[in-house]
């Protein structure tokens, strides 16, 4: 079966995306499938830190579409998962590098050999951006429950539509479930109910994020962190598997949280 | 949210942000501005009146969603017709 192209993107920068795309990708690759990451954020890549592949890097993703080493010799393979692969954006070019025609060109020749290629699209709704849906399958739309990630995923959904791309699928990241509880953030259904879209997933607030990404090791290698846990589900919906999304309301009243110590929740 | 905000009826910031946020996707969406909204408005109270006449005062226009698609919403009370029907008891 050909792979299922991915883009990742939210409109708005810093909500997640990149952190998204890492960690999906491991998540798939745990799950035993043949993924490829693509940073698509030329001139400001950091997929490769994220994934802590940094220091492999030889060639990118402007030296394959220029025909200065062949696409297998751009691709850098995982530590761990085998079956991972990262091909890195430039970071001394542009966005003008990369046309959308060059990107669609250079999927053709993953989709038989992959199961997934994600596409880790940059903020914005210019070049990059359009580079970055030009071959994808489907779209997953990055968000935080703020307002101003809110709105900009609205653009980016409407974009998405006109451009035939269907409406995408919503990751609402960095839910704080105590903030929600006191009614002091969007909920979940504020949101898909501002948005009207499908979603496809929810990553609490964890601060294992920031450690694993410290680390280049994505979170959702961390068995315990939800928020790997949360990534590590999207993962397996996006197989087509039907999994139920998170109890995220445990930050509840004592009794509650004795019965979580306890196990018993 | 204090006591004190309770008390004296301020919203908790959650509802406050989503209905912000409902407002300016409408605008967002169909690149309507309030001003553009308003005359609209005129118009089509113009446009009416050439045929029946309308309680211009409490006419209420505004967008509405449902879903991703956006709606038009006109609430034109007549009142001629209103005049009339009580003339013909």
């Amino acid at each position: 079966m050909p792979a299922q192209v991915i883009t990742i993107t939210s409109g708005k920068g810093g909500v997640g995306k990149t952190t998204a795309v890492a960690n999906l990708a491991v998540g798939l690759a745990l799950e035993g499938a043949k993924v490829v990451c693509i940073d698509g954020d030329i001139g400001l890549r950091n997929l490769d830190v994220i994934l802590g592949l940094e220091n492999r890097i030889v060639y990118d993703i402007v030296d394959v579409i220029e025909g200065r080493c062949r696409l297998k010799q751009a691709m850098i393979r995982d530590k761990k998962l085998p079956e991972l692969y990262l091909i890195p954006a430039a970071q001394t070019r542009d966005k003008n590098a990369v046309s959308p025609s060059d990107m669609n060109r250079l999927i053709k020749d993953l989709r038989n050999d992959y199961d997934f290629v994600l596409i880790d699209s940059p903020a914005g709704i210019e070049r990059g951006f359009k580079n970055a849906i030009a071959a994808a399958d489907r779209v997953l739309v990055v968000t935080n429950p703020e307002i101003s990630a809110v709105r900009d995923a609205d653009r980016v959904i409407g974009i998405l539509e006109a451009e035939d791309k269907g409406p995408g699928a919503l990751i609402i990241n960095r839910l704080n479930p105590t903030l929600v509880k006191n009614h002091n953030m969007l909920s979940a259904d504020d949101v898909l109910d501002l948005l009207a879209v499908e979603l496809i997933g929810i990553v609490p607030e964890d601060e294992n994020v920031i450690i694993s990404s410290n680390r280049g090791a994505p979170v959702a290698f961390d068995s315990k962190s939800r928020a790997g846990q949360a990534f590590r589900n999207i993962a397996k919906r996006l197989r087509g598997e039907k999994v139920p999304f998170l109890d995220l309301d445990h930050t509840g009243g004592l009794w509650q949280q004795l019965q979580r110590l306890t196990g018993r929740k | 949210m204090s006591l004190f905000d309770r008390f004296f009826g301020k919203k908790n910031s959650a509802d406050n942000a989503k209905e912000r946020l409902q407002l300016v996707l409408i605008h967002d969406r169909t690149d309507l501005t309030p001003a553009e909204l308003d005359s609209l408005k005129d118009d089509l109270i113009a446009a009416i009146s050439r045929h029946v006449e309308i309680d211009a005062q409490s006419m209420r226009i505004g967008v509405e969603h449902d879903g991703r698609s956006q709606r038009l919403v006109a609430d034109i009370p007549l009142k001629a017709a209103r005049r009339r029907a009580k003339r013909s008891k």
